[in-house]
Formats: C-alpha cells, structure tokens, sequence
C-alpha cells in the first residue's frame, strides 16, 4: 500500500504493508538510523519520534497511523536552533555515555521544552519517564534539561 | 544548583551520538547484507539425534557445527563451550544452527521450521555439582577453636541482566579475503582470535573493528566472541555479509548475566566480643560452561572481606554448573555479591552483639600497611575514613539514623564502603595479558596512537586522548586516536577489570613521555610500550597467596528510602557517594561513571529480579525485566576525596566497577531499617519484603 506522510519536513510516499511499524520504515525503507530500537514493544524509548509534535514510540505505532502526519526523527530535530542549546546542555552536563538512548532523550526533551519552557524536576521526571538509559544514571540528563531550559530561557 | 566541571573537556564523540549520527551495529548500510536468526536447542539437557530441515529456498542457508573449519569451540579461559551445539545440549537455547538469508521474517520462519529430535536428560538447575573449588586462609585459624561464640548467616544474590540499551549485535564480511568484523562489544582481541581457531584463518586474515557501542558492563566481554565463531562459519559458507542481531527478548533469554550467590559467613567470637577470624564460603551459579567464572570467583573470594581487616580467615568457594546460560562478566565481576555478604553480615552481628554497627565497622576498617586477604599488602594511603566522614555529612547520616530507627518508622538509612581492586586479578596484567602499546609520529608532527579499549560510553576515549595530548603538551588536534582495528593496533587488553585508565592509561602516558623524550621535528618516529608491572606486586594463583591487584579504589554508598506497608513499595528518597578514584582526570566523566554504577547498583538491590524456572528466564522484556527509570532515581550527591596514585596516568585509578559495588548493601541496610527487619537477600522487592514481615505476625 502507498503510504504518504512527512518526515522531517518533506513529503515521503512508502509502498510498504500498512501494519509496518514506523520505526522499520524510518530506519529501514527511509535509511534514517538516528532512530534507534532498544525493547520493540514500548518500554524503552529509544525509538521516540515526533507525530505532529507529540512524542510516540515508533516501535508501537503501525506506519499506517502517521498517513498525512507530520512525523520528525532526530535527524529533523538536529537541524533546529533549540536542538543546539540541548545538545549543548547534554554534551555540558554529561547526558550522554554510550549514546544509544541519547537520540530519544533528546527527542524527547525537545518535545517537553516546546509545550512546556520552564518545567520543574517533577515535571521532567515524568516527560522523560519513557526513555530507559542504562548508562547515565539520570542524573545527567535532569541535570542536562535544567540547563537547556535555563539556556533557552535566555534565548527567549 | 547545576555542576560545574573544571576539569572536563568536551567528550570526542558527544556530537555525532547526540546527532543520531553514530553508526551503530545495526544502522550500518551494506549491499546484499544477509541476516541470520538462530536456531536454539528446546530443552535443557540432552543428545541431539536428529536435525530435520524443512525445505530451504533458494538463498537460504543452515549452518552448523557441521560447517566449522577448524575446531568447534569458543574459548572463555577454558575449552568447554561450542560455537554450535554438535551432539550435547548443556542449557535451554543453546544455538544448534543458524538460519542465514536476506528477508529476516522469513529466516524467523524457516528457523521455527528446524525439527529436532533429542534424547532428553535430567537437567540440574541448583547448585549442587561444583566445577570450580578454590580455597585460601590467613593467619592461624586454629585459634577458631577457642571461640566463645560462633555468629553465622547466610546471604544471596540474584541474576542481574546488564541491559545495554543496544541488545548484542554482529556483522561479518569478507574486504578481499579478510573476514572482517564490526560488533557490539568489548574486546575486540577476543573476538579476533576466537574467529581464528573457527576457521583456521591466520592473524592478519580476520579482521575486527568497532562501530559505536550502546552499553556493555561486561555483557559485551564474552559473548560477541560466540556470535563471531557462529557468524565467521557462516560466512566462509556463504560468502556474503552477514548480520545478527539479537531482539530484546533474545538477549534476555540467552545471553549471559551476573552470576546468582550464595555466602554463608561464620564469625568467631571471644569472650570479649572481639572477632578472632571469619569462616566465609561463597557459591555461585555458573551456569553450563565454565567460561569466566573461576575469576569471577577469584574476585569474589579475594573482596570478600572487603574493607575490613581480619586476622584469620577460612576462606572457600565454589562455582556450580547448571544446565542454565552461562554467567558471565558484569560491572563488579564477583565483588558485588561477596560484598553485599560481608556488609550485612558485620551489621547483623553487630546487632547480634548489641554493639552500634558504625563502631564495629570502624574497628575493622582497614588501614595503610595492614595485610590484605590474600596476605599482601595495602600498600598505599587509604583514606577511607575522610570517605565516610564527607559522606556522612553529605547525608546528616548520624541524625537520620537515630530518627529512622524509631519504631513506626517507615524510612531508613543504609551506609556501605567498599575497595575495588583495579586491572585484572594477581598475575593476569603481565602473564596472560601482556599489553603493548603503538604510538607513531608522522612527519607534520601529528601522533597517531592505538589501543584496543573500547568506549561503550564510560568516556575513555576522551581520556585517554587527553592523557596523550597532556603528556606530550601539544595542541588536541595534533594527536589521533581512533576506536579501535585489530589490523591497526596491537592489544591492549580487554575493555574490562577497570583497567582501562589504571593499565592502558598509564602505558599511554609513559609511551607518550617515551616519545616526547626521544622527539625528532621532521622526522617520523614509532614506539612499541610493552606493560611492566610495579615489580612489588607477587601473587601465586595456585595458592591465592599476594598481592591480588596492583592497586585498589575506595568508596562509601549511602542511600535513603522510604517504605509503603500497604503496598510493600520501596522508593529511594537519597543517594551519596564520595569515591577516592586516586586522582580524577575529568569529573564529569568520573561522576557518570559514579552515576551509572550507583543506579544499576540500586537496581539489583531492589528492584530487578531475574528468575529462570526449569532454565527459561521468567522475565521476557524491559517490561517485566524492571530497570531503574528516572522516576526511580533520587538527587544524586558524589564527592571525592583526591589520593594519587603513585602507578596510573596522572594518579588516576580504575572507576568503572567501584561504582557498582557498595549500591546494593547500602539499599538494603536502609530497608531492614525501614522495615525493621533483617535482610539477608536482594533485589530485597515487595515479594520479599513481604515474605519476610509475614513470618515476623
Ligand atoms: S524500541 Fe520502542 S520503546 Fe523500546
Ligand atoms: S547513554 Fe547509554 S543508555 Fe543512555
């Protein structure tokens, strides 16, 4: 089936099996690796894309779900002015050992920073809770969005 | 309050990871890449008598142990592990085959297709058949004899996955006539020669390199070395690229993990409460091939008196084969279970005694120059105390002591320390390992170095560079070094024993001195740096007798929960650390590793529970395979106490295990104060906490 949606702001059309999931027609028809999988079955994060500016686990989301959707993958986010103050903070901060569930963090980050500037520990807690990270411990990561919304604050 | 790091610098591969650039084992693009799925044995224990294939369409191929070259084993210290099952099943899903061609789905078909037929054996699942004993005492313990009292208690430990983010993954491909490898892993040495005794290929005919790693913590030193034996069979068959890559579930299932225990400790008494000498037995669950387990039980042994000096011991182990997976290496490597033992046990006896553990503690709180468990020494300052000290205050440790012990409390405080010894155990560094160091300049005056450590997150590939371009004192940009090629470098060691910056940092620093010594402008110049041990250190395998380890890091956990008696929930409300690492190259680096090591350290202690029935592992994914999430984790406090090490690069020590080490002793000493009950086992979850306050009505 014909399935047409945008990826990082072009419009893509994949003949794929409408049941695929997102995260195979990313990383695989559309060659996007930034995508990673770490579970398959929604309980790590790794693979956190946006669908019009909502987070989603692309392992979960069947493509035929995002027909006409506005789907963003990191390789998206990394052309934004935000992701640099993000980058900026994970890299200042120490967010990111190994990298793998970086992407996601990052991703997701973003996302809690757009609808939500300033938010407090609680509030990252929960934004992030989806995002498994074997590495870090965490606590580079909170610290690394503290920063990014301190950053972003000034950019405002 | 956000930290600041003075002393780091920019990590080498912070762009690309966050960029999603970072070409990782799966995202490498390849023409005509294959992909192999496993065909795995259904029972535990038994003879293979028949394999019926179903019909394999064109491109599709089943290898097996039929298909090796050269000989049919996979080389972890011992001989006893097969690339391919021939005839012996040893553990439930152990590889018989592989089912190689280009649709995955339909490899994943064809593999369930396999028909085998076994003669089924008993399978043993308990430890009761020892393949591994080892056995060392210190001082006299006759004077046991004479005991007033005998105090004993019995401890254990559970499996513990190390759920790298990035499950294992492999490819191999011929580049002309090398078989060339890229993988998930740790130590690319060991895969290099594992594929040479596979397919009787010589040294420069194979090949591996390393793509970025998600994660290792041990769980990526031993296995890979598996895949490649498989995978190399494979593609000397096929002829064309092959990749595998493990699912969650699979990982889970099949790959190895920590080693389960058992540690019974008796303490000798005289009449004066004084403790003449310990008696301490530790078990462990190796699972059906020995791999690396008599180490793992070596460290084990030696760590389990951990920071504490007796001056008579019985000491005894046994690894026990079960007709599981075998366990393997992970952050720690026998330490942490043998710890975990002695911490609660020197607090329970205490108790026992009705002395304050914190004084008992202190009485035995090992000191410069005191003699180690194996009869060697202490060599170095040890500034354990001024560790316990900040960390008590860090955390107002003596006040919520005296208001968590209260009855009606439902919170607690738990403190730890703990000693890691750093590099490989007694004599491996200079016997087995040998490592050797390449460091070149070009005529420009750029310096090109080599190592075979693999950064799989922990940051030495910043460290190390910056080692170098310290060393020398010229500019970054000046200075190569590259993850690494087993075509291009000579080894040094594995990425393991945290011996990364303590060894391999160290033979880096004195290469580059060598080389800033003999420096010609113009002229191109090579070093080879072969690794001397300091020519104190002395250590008999045979009789576990010496110095275990050229040097040793300290630390002190302390962590504070609070418990729910209606739902039996822990939650961890804090968390200090304060470490004496020797000398701190780059904080921020070090505090991640601090970071880490503590949160999957808390996660054994409470919250992750990995239980095989019949051999088949109950937890299937991440979902019920809890790790700790950031929900999970309190503010995280670490300091450090700077105490250079006289033998490293920059007097730095090993970092990466020490971190793990003190996590689940100190979570557990907080719940037995929350619950006010003894604990003698982790991951101390609710189904144990509550068996435990049900026996108490
Ligand atoms: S891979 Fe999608 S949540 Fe883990
Ligand atoms: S950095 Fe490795 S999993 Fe997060």
């Amino acid at each position: 089936m014909k399935i047409n949606f945008v990826i990082n702001k072009h419009n893509v059309t994949v003949d794929v099996d409408p049941s695929m999931r997102l995260l195979d027609v990313i990383r695989n028809e559309l060659h996007l690796t930034g995508t990673k999988e770490g579970c398959g079955e929604g309980s790590c994060g790794a693979c956190t894309v946006l669908v019009d500016n909502i987070p989603y686990d692309s392992c979960l989301t069947p493509i035929a779900n995002v027909i006409g959707k506005e789907v963003m993958t990191i390789e998206g986010i990394r052309e934004s002015k935000e992701y640099n103050v993000i980058a900026d903070a994970f890299a200042k901060m120490g967010g990111s050992q190994c990298g793998f569930c970086t992407p996601g963090m990052i991703i997701a980050t973003y996302a809690l920073l757009q609808s939500n500037p300033h938010p407090t520990d609680e509030e990252i807690k929960v934004a992030l809770s989806g995002n498994l990270c074997r590495c870090t411990g965490y606590q580079g990561i909170i610290n690394s969005v503290r920063l990014a919304s301190q950053k972003g604050e000034k950019n405002d | 309050m956000l930290p600041e790091y003075k002393t780091s610098v920019t990590k080498v591969d912070n762009a690309d990871k966050m960029a999603g650039k970072a070409i990782f084992t799966g995202d490498i693009q390849m023409d005509d890449l294959l992909t192999a799925v496993s065909v795995r044995s259904t029972i535990a224990k038994g003879k293979v008598l028949d394999i019926k294939l179903p019909e394999l369409p064109k491109g599709y191929y089943f290898i097996s142990a039929k298909d090796i070259v050269g000989e049919n084993i996979c080389n972890i210290i011992f001989d006893d592990w097969p690339i391919f099952v021939d005839k012996q099943v040893n553990y439930l899903g152990e590889t018989i085959g592989l089912i190689v061609g280009e649709d995955k789905g339909k490899c994943l078909d064809l593999a369930a297709q396999v028909n085998i037929t076994y003669e089924e054996e008993t399978p043993v699942f308990e430890m009761v058949n020892s393949y591994i004993y080892k056995e060392f005492t210190k001082g006299n313990p006759e004077l046991f004899k004479g005991a007033a009292e005998i105090y004993s208690e019995s401890f254990a430990t559970g499996y513990q996955e190390q759920a790298y983010l990035e499950t294992q993954g492999m490819i191999v491909y011929f580049d002309n006539d090398v078989i060339t490898v890229k993988a998930s892993m740790q130590c690319p040495f060991y895969i290099h020669k594992a594929i040479m005794r596979v397919t009787n290929y010589p040294e420069n005919k194979v090949r591996v390199i390393q793509p970025a790693v998600g994660g290792a913590f041990g769980g990526k030193e031993h296995y890979p070395s598996l895949m490649g034996g498989q995978l190399a069979t494979a593609l000397l068959k096929i002829r064309k690229p092959i990749r595998m890559i493990f699912d969650r579930p699979e990982d889970i299932a099949f790959t190895t993990k920590r080693h389960p225990s058992r540690t019974e400790i008796s303490a000798y008494l005289d009449k004066h409460k004084n403790i003449i000498g310990l008696n301490i037995h530790v078990h462990i669950d190796g699972g059906a091939y020995k791999g690396c387990s008599g180490v793992v039980l070596s460290r084990a042994l030696i760590a389990c008196t951990n920071a504490y000096t007796f001056d008579n011991l019985i000491v005894n182990g046994d690894a026990y084969c079960t007709n599981k997976v075998p366990s393997a290496a992970f952050r720690g490597f026998g330490s942490p279970q043998s710890i975990f033992a002695i911490e609660l046990f020197i607090h329970h006896l205490a108790n026992h005694l009705g002395i304050d553990p914190l004084e008992l503690r202190n009485k035995y709180m090992v000191k410069q120059g005191d003699i180690t468990s194996t009869n060697g020494i202490f060599r170095d300052p040890i500034v354990l105390k001024e560790l316990r000290d900040k960390a008590m205050k860090m955390s107002d440790y003596e006040n919520k002591v005296k208001l968590y012990s209260r009855p009606g409390s439902n919170r607690g405080i738990g403190m730890s320390w703990f000693l890691h010894g750093c590099g490989f155990t007694g004599g491996g560094e200079s016997d087995i390992i040998k490592a050797k160091l390449r460091i070149k300049k070009d005529k420009d005056g750029v310096v090109t170095f080599y190592t075979s450590q693999v950064d799989f997150g922990q940051g030495n590939r910043t460290t190390l560079k910056r080692i170098v371009v310290d060393t020398l004192g010229i500019p970054e940009d000046k200075v190569i070094y590259d993850a690494p090629d087993t075509s291009l470098t000579l080894s040094t060691g594995p990425t393991a024993a945290s011996r990364t910056i303590i060894i391999v940092g160290g033979l880096a620093a004195k290469a580059a001195q060598h080389l800033k010594d003999i420096w010609v402008d113009g002229e191109e110049q090579e070093i080879i740096e072969p690794y001397v041990a300091p020519n104190f250190i002395h250590w008999d395998e045979a009789t576990m007798q010496g110095d275990a380890y050229p040097g040793y890091a300290w630390g002190v956990n302390i962590v504070e929960v609070s418990f729910d008696p209606l739902t039996y929930q822990i939650k961890v409300d804090g968390c200090w650390s304060t470490y004496d690492v020797g000398h701190c190259i780059d904080e921020r680096i070090v505090v991640g590793q601090a970071d880490g090591g503590i949160v999957q350290a808390l996660g054994y202690g409470y919250l992750e529970n990995e239980v095989a029935i019949d051999g088949k592992f109950r937890q299937r994914n991440l979902s019920d395979y809890i790790i700790p999430t950031i929900e999970d984790v309190p503010e995280l406090e670490t300091g450090f106490v700077d105490n250079p090490f006289p033998y490293g690069a920059f007097g730095a020590k090993g970092a990466g295990e020490l971190t793990f080490v003190g996590g689940a002793p100190a979570i557990a000493l907080a719940i037995e104060m929350a619950i006010k009950h003894k604990v003698n086992k982790v991951p101390a979850n609710p189904e144990y906490i509550m068996e435990l306050l049900s026996h108490e009505d």
